[in-house]
């Protein structure tokens, strides 16, 4: 037998054993509190997609600050889906590089968001300071933690929500500017990541009140109980809507365009809602879901970032851009 | 020259003096003793004790179940897999550049030198950058990728084919990897040659030996110890290497984490025990660096001294 | 040079195989892992306007982080000078069990990964940390007593201060890190020391303060002085440690690497690479005051 005619046969063995059953490899890109939501979500989407097609899917994860994260796609890191905390951060993979379309966030219901969350703090158990609403944040002497807005997007969310408050409180974006710059004279530590606030708060002890995403609060509660540590709801808070989308320009090249977006759109369906709701994510479109954790999420007013800051892209050029608002309070 | 390695097997073995005559008085060296004692206590064994006190602290059952978590293992293979091929890079590398400067000379030799040193001054983060920027999609390496008209469009046209990926993938964490643990071995065979000069070589040549049967036959053996030290050296920084790595890997779990960036990621899930644990190895390969290191000056000395009582 | 050697040198030339290959290979090497890759950060900023590059390198953020880390790593390096100095001289001079595991363990922060070395000094100082439970509550009693017994100062700047977590976190780490550079450099110059000079100075009379410090002290300047300059070196573009116990605070205790690394995470390369280059040239400069430095103290130590 010739060495070709054996090439060739190791060739149809090949082609014949990935036609039978698929392995396929997914990676989601996404921000830091979300490692224990899609552990759980990737087995099921692992298999509902096997049950319905035969092939093997493994979700490899990568976790860290939301802007972090956009910008290894953005230089190469080969993501098949992502799933960010913010519509901005996603925007960027169009802006740099054109990974996704200008219309991505059209594509899924909801305008790309599965789940939403929202703004809470978290206080040492009694609530010793007495944290009931923002502006107590702003006193002297309380310490509070939240990371860096620079690099994590839940942070951009505090610092957006505070402003909005401070705005309609004591009237006009100078006064805002003002109530800001004093919260954050009391953060003592601004890590780059939420994951890495929780960490300084609940296991290194510092901070009075930490401004955390409601589904990171719970999961705090969850883990180290509620003798340390309890929620406190403040009057207005922002409605957050991390995002997720497909990257086109990676799909296309490795081939998985098809189980990506089912991959997302498994999000939306009553199991994955049910995931989401189980790990303290407000499920956005199921019904059946948002009744059955209802009662888990507190009342609480909130408003839209398109509302407040007319969407991601104005709130990033005028807060958190090199010079924009967040620059300016920590300028002497 | 001894460059800015922190010790140098020329310079350490010169130290085997021991304690002099002339002695300080006793509340002198006792205070001397006291302060050198609480430095090390709290700089040296603390961290040390910490690392393996927080990996021990609910027990050791769960100590080991962090080295059952599939990802931590990958990273185990990953950390090892980098430094078996960023080692061997640097030590050949080390050898080529020790023998052109210790046995010639040519003009620009002190630049060539100072140039090798220059990796231990660059930060870590921006030993990281740098490859970025060559490698990322945004850099040179991507441009090419995505050029219009490329230069060698067959060589475009074959790594895109092959979806050679550097940057978040394996050969860019070595390289980091290289770029930081570059002057190691270089550092240490340099002045250890030049201070053994050329005549046993010339010896062999002129008693008919080839280029490489001299090199492996006289010279190998005369560095070996050196060559040894500088490996061990490079070896441990190469595997428990930050900064850099964390600018290129992505983090993807169970594919381009490596150790230290695994820690990271166990402390961020507070998941501070198997953080800790996965420390406590990285720790204890730090102390068997050092005990290899402290055998092989003891050796290194010895054969010194031999050396010296048999001439 | 006695003639011999000059004999030789020109005979070396010519005899010894494989200049060309290691030369070569070593050029080539050098190139493609260090060269290149580091003017690419130079080619990138290059193409930035001079309004530009100063608007990133000048900010007053990075002003800050530039003074927050040449300063530390100024103190740090002196703090490392101080007490390298004299645990060189207790490992040299002295006899007493567990010696040889001191001097081996000097090594320590050299072969011990950052990372681990950030989260275990962070789980020592920080306010429940082994160490930080009993120093924070001491030292804001001690300011307390100070403000009783002295109550025209404000004390309430210092009632808080932390060691974890702030500037002095910064300073903790980068102390860690830069530990073994002046004990190795000294040590083996501690070593050579002539005995018949402290025993000189003894006999015409001097104390042992004065033997101290105008006799040893002089002599042990190079290399101490090159001991700091390698730690002050190595400190400067320390991420890894710092990071998990500095706090990150702009303008306050935020280091330039980290600086570099948060204006890459906001896809801001040109502003990563402007500090980057400054950094770059700081650690050339340094560098070369280095292989400077040792040449002097070779030349000091031969005469």
């Amino acid at each position: 037998m010739k060495l070709s005619s054996l090439f060739l046969i190791a060739a149809a063995l090949a082609t014949a054993g990935v036609a039978a059953a698929k392995n396929i490899q997914l990676l989601n890109v996404s921000y830091d509190p979300t490692r224990e939501l899609y552990t759980d979500f990737n087995r099921a989407f692992a298999a509902h997609w096997e049950a319905k097609t035969g092939d093997v899917v493994t979700v490899k994860q990568s976790h860290g600050g939301s802007g972090k994260q956009a910008r290894s796609v953005i230089d190469g890191l080969p993501a098949d889906v992502v799933t960010l905390a913010l519509a901005g951060d996603v925007d960027a993979l169009h802006a740099n590089g054109r990974l996704i379309p200008a219309d991505w966030q059209q594509r899924l219901p909801h305008n790309s968001a599965p789940y939403t969350s929202t703004i809470v703090f978290l206080v040492r158990a009694g609530n010793p300071r007495g944290i009931k609403d923002w502006d107590d944040l702003a006193k002297p002497g309380v310490s509070v933690i939240t990371p860096n807005p620079k690099t994590s997007g839940g942070a951009q969310w505090n610092y957006l929500a505070a402003w909005e408050f401070a705005r309609r409180k004591l009237g006009g974006d100078e006064a805002a500017k003002v109530f800001v710059r004093t919260l954050y004279k009391n953060v003592p530590v601004l890590d780059s990541g939420a994951r890495g606030s929780t960490t300084t708060f609940v296991q290194r002890g510092i901070g009075d009140v930490f401004i955390s995403w409601e589904n990171e609060a719970f999961l705090a509660l969850k883990e180290f109980g509620p003798d340390k540590f309890e929620i406190v709801v403040p009057s207005l808070s922002i409605l957050a809507e991390p995002t997720v989308t497909v990257v086109d320009k990676v799909v296309k090249k490795k081939g998985t365009a098809e189980v990506a977006r089912a991959y997302l759109e498994y999000l939306y369906s009553e199991e994955g809602q049910d995931i989401a709701g189980r790990h303290f994510y407000r499920p956005a479109v199921s019904a059946k879901a948002k009744a059955k954790y209802a009662a888990q999420f507190p009342q609480v007013e909130l408003f839209t970032i398109g509302e407040a800051f007319g969407g991601w892209a104005q709130a990033k050029k005028t807060h958190f851009a090199d010079g924009g608002t967040f620059d300016q309070i920590y300028a002497p | 020259m001894a460059g800015p390695t922190t010790t140098s097997l020329a310079v350490k073995s010169a130290q085997a003096a021991g304690p002099r005559t002339i002695r300080n008085p006793w509340w002198v060296r006792v205070a001397f003793m006291t302060i050198a004692f609480a430095f090390v206590a709290f700089f040296l064994v603390l961290p040390l004790a910490a690392v393996f006190g927080e990996a021990l602290r609910k027990g050791v059952g769960a100590f080991f179940l962090a080295f059952a978590d599939p990802d931590a293992l990958s990273a185990i293979k990953l950390t090892l897999t980098t430094a078996a091929i960023a080692v061997p890079a640097n030590l050949v590398f080390g050898v080529a550049a020790s023998w052109c400067i210790a046995k010639f000379d040519f003009r620009g030799k002190s630049i060539l030198t100072t140039l090798i040193d220059l990796p231990f001054a660059v930060s870590p983060v921006i030993s990281g950058l740098i490859y970025v920027l060559v490698f990322g999609a945004q850099g040179w390496y991507g441009q090419y990728l995505n050029a219009e008209a490329p230069w060698f469009p067959a060589l475009q046209a074959w790594l895109i084919a092959q979806d050679f990926k550097i940057i978040f993938a394996v050969p860019g964490i070595v390289l980091a990897t290289i770029f930081v643990t570059f002057p190691f071995v270089a550092r240490e065979l340099i002045p250890l040659m030049q201070a053994q000069g050329s005549d046993e070589e010339y010896a062999a040549l002129t008693l008919g030996a080839n280029g490489w049967q001299t090199f492996w036959y006289v010279t190998l053996p005369n560095i070996k110890w050196g060559l040894f030290y500088g490996v061990i050296l490079c070896n441990a920084r190469a595997m428990g290497e930050f900064g850099a790595v964390s600018v290129v890997s992505g983090h993807i779990r169970g594919e381009t984490n490596t150790m230290p960036l695994h820690v990271e990621i166990l402390y961020n899930e507070y998941n501070f025990v198997a953080a800790f644990a996965v420390s406590s190895l990285l720790a204890l390969l730090a102390l068997v660096t050092l005990v290899l290191k402290s055998f092989i000056e003891w050796q290194h000395t010895r054969s010194r001294s031999l050396k010296a009582s048999e001439s | 040079m006695s003639l011999s050697t000059l004999k030789s040198r020109a005979f070396r030339r010519r005899i010894l195989p494989g200049f060309g290959l290691s030369l070569g290979f070593t050029l080539a090497y050098l190139g493609l892992i260090v060269l290149i890759p580091l003017s690419a950060a130079f080619i990138r900023s290059s193409g930035m306007s001079w309004e530009e590059f100063g608007a990133a390198v000048a900010s007053p953020r990075v002003l800050a982080s530039y003074k927050l880390s040449f300063g530390v790593s100024l103190l740090a390096a002196s703090v490392n000078a101080f007490f390298g100095f004299i645990l060189a001289w207790v490992l040299v001079r002295y006899t007493f069990p567990g010696r040889g595991v001191i001097d081996a363990l000097v090594d320590l922060p050299f072969a011990l990964p950052t990372a681990v070395a950030g989260i275990a000094l962070t789980a020592i100082y920080a306010g429940n940390g082994w160490v930080g439970q009993w120093l924070e509550p001491a030292w804001a009693a001690g300011v307390r007593h100070l403000g009783e017994r002295m109550p025209g100062i404000d004390w309430a700047g210092w009632l808080g201060t932390k060691l974890a977590f702030d500037r002095a976190g910064v300073f903790i780490a980068l102390t860690f890190i830069g530990l073994p550079f002046v004990v190795r450099t000294v040590q083996p110059v501690i070593a050579e020391l002539q005995p018949e000079l402290e025993e000189a100075a003894a006999t015409l009379g001097a104390n042992r303060w004065q033997t101290m410090t105008r006799v040893i002290l002089p002599e042990l300047m190079p290399a101490l002085i090159t001991g700091f300059a390698l730690a002050f070196a190595r400190a400067l573009g320390e991420y890894g440690s710092v990071v998990f116990i500095a706090g990150n605070q702009p303008m306050h205790s935020e280091i330039t690497p980290l600086l570099i690394i948060t204006k890459l995470e906001q896809y801001d390369y040109r502003g990563a690479t402007a500090i980057a280059c400054v950094m770059l040239v700081a650690s050339f400069v340094l560098l070369l005051l280095i292989n400077l430095l040792q040449k002097w103290s070779r030349r000091y130590h031969q005469v």
